[in-house]
């Protein structure tokens, strides 16, 4: 605000609180027997006083106008004796919700995954980030839904070791399974979902099946292996147990190998901080092993 | 005097009780309006692209402000749970704003990022699919209607009248980029934004 505008508010902030003071206290009756000299068909008006409540709740408010205005910024630039702000109040309650917390983060940064696990402090902080931030896709049991891994199992897409969790909660990962819908039409499609259900020991037709293994073994070997089992560098899921993110009937493989998939898991390090993606993997790795 | 004159002419009772409670507001409203002070917007802000803003008008139109605000307050619980506090520099392209008053779901300002795009579409087919607990409705309709386009360019004309920096490029583009979208994908494209340009944002004010 310019120095113009400060003063404006300034005088006009204090005119008008000595203002409201003078008028009412200029024009106090205090008799109670005198008239106002209005007369109106012989009626005359009694000038009667002010309630006493009334005026005690006036001159209140004025003294506590004035206070206010002293101690909290209202008066132009004048930022109140306390200098307070809302984001200065924040940033107060985010200091020393640190502090209190700095201590447990402390000892838990330098523990192991399995340390993490076994701890019953690591575990329940973990299980509140976990709550908070994964159950929304994962589910408050971790137990996931279709597209969303289950954290239970020992399944374990992009690497089961402390250090790879923490780098899919740290960094995030986006899954790459392309469509290949246009490139093998709809035979080869069904070809290959019949396969791929072979390779998992699943109820398949065996002529299509058949079919299905050359395309499968110029195309999805690349990423999934030879015998199917995967490789948790690219995120390729093993195709030969009993875990299926996106379903394993054979309208589910279809429509992988159809259209593709494309899961997202979102990178975390600037949402919640090093600090507590740390304890989240840890709990998570924990959650495996139990 | 000015009692008698007062109570006995109306018109000057009008006048001069406008006069008295003019003073609250002179020293309120006056600064603001000849100041012209202008809120610069947060660095990496961007106007909406032309499906983000179908997707915010599906948002309107569709209530979600009823139940979602899109401002985190300044408590450090906020903050730890949704990320930095709302600035006003965020909002310099948001017309209107949409700040919403009540809770029923969580806050939206900064879930730009921190679901997937998969997850959304889930959600907003059935929550309770990703979300047992969820009271929120469905909003199957929103995978059936496709948007035409049709008002697009003439919406990003109007905000550039009103401060938004849409450039010619942006406003000739418009129809085909929204043309033939899923009213899911545009209200997800709109959610994915938000907030994305605070991730960054650093005031020297720990979060």
């Amino acid at each position: 605000m310019s120095s113009i505008w400060h003063w404006f508010v300034l005088i006009g902030t204090v005119v008008s609180l000595i203002g409201v003071m003078w008028l009412l206290f200029a024009n106090r009756s205090v008799s109670g027997e005198q008239t106002t000299g209005h007369e109106w068909d012989g009626i005359q008006e009694l000038d009667n006083p002010l309630p006493m409540w009334w005026v005690m709740g006036f001159v209140v408010s004025v003294i506590f106008s004035v206070i206010y205005l002293v101690i909290f910024p209202g008066v132009g630039n004048f930022a109140g004796v306390t200098n307070w702000s809302s984001a200065g109040e924040h940033d107060g309650e985010a200091l020393a919700a640190e502090k209190k917390f700095a201590p447990v983060y402390a000892r838990l940064a330098d523990m192991s995954g399995d340390e993490l696990a076994a701890d019953k402090q690591a575990k329940q902080v973990g299980r509140r980030l976990f709550l908070n931030n994964c159950a929304t896709c994962h589910g408050s049991t971790a137990k996931g839904s279709v597209g969303f891994p289950d954290l239970t199992d020992d399944e374990w897409i992009w690497g089961s070791s402390f250090d790879a969790i923490q780098a899919s909660v740290l960094n995030g990962r986006s899954a790459q399974m392309p469509a290949w819908g246009a490139m093998l039409g709809n035979e080869g499609v069904t070809a290959v979902a019949n396969r791929v259900r072979q390779m998992a020991g699943l109820e398949h037709d065996a002529e299509l099946a058949k079919a299905g293994e050359t395309h499968y073994n110029t195309i999805c070997v690349a990423c999934h292996g030879p015998e199917g089992k995967g490789n948790a560098l690219l995120g390729a899921p093993d195709l030969t147990n009993d875990r299926w993110l996106y379903g394993n009937s054979l309208e589910a493989i279809a429509e992988t190998v159809r259209n593709g998939r494309n899961g997202v898991m979102p990178a975390h390090a600037q949402l919640i901080g090093q600090d507590k993606v740390h304890i989240v993997a840890g709990y998570v790795y924990g959650l495996s092993k139990e | 005097m000015l009692q008698k004159i007062s109570e006995t002419r109306v018109g000057a009772l009008i006048a001069l009780i406008l006069v008295c409670v003019s003073f609250g507001g002179m020293v309120e409203i006056f600064p603001m309006v000849f100041e012209q002070t202008k809120t610069p917007p947060v660095p990496g802000l961007a106007p909406y692209t032309a499906v983000q803003l179908e997707g915010r008008d599906i948002y309107i139109r569709e209530g979600c402000t009823v139940c979602h605000t899109q401002m985190v307050r300044t408590l450090a619980s906020e903050s730890a749970r949704y990320g930095h506090y709302s600035v006003a520099g965020e909002d310099v392209y948001e017309h209107p704003f949409l700040w919403g008053s009540k809770r029923t779901g969580p806050d939206l300002a900064r879930i730009g990022g921190r679901y997937s795009n998969e997850w959304h579409r889930a959600h907003l087919m059935d929550p309770r699919s990703v979300v047992p607990v969820s009271n929120m409705p469905a909003y199957s309709w929103l995978f059936e209607n496709t948007l035409d386009g049709a008002d697009t360019a003439k919406k990003m004309e109007v905000l550039r009248t009103l401060g938004v920096p849409y450039t010619d490029a942006d406003i000739a583009g418009a129809k085909d980029a929204v043309a033939g979208t899923l009213e899911a994908e545009a209200l997800i494209a709109y959610l994915q934004s938000l907030g994305t340009e605070m991730q960054n944002y650093d005031d020297g004010v720990m979060q």
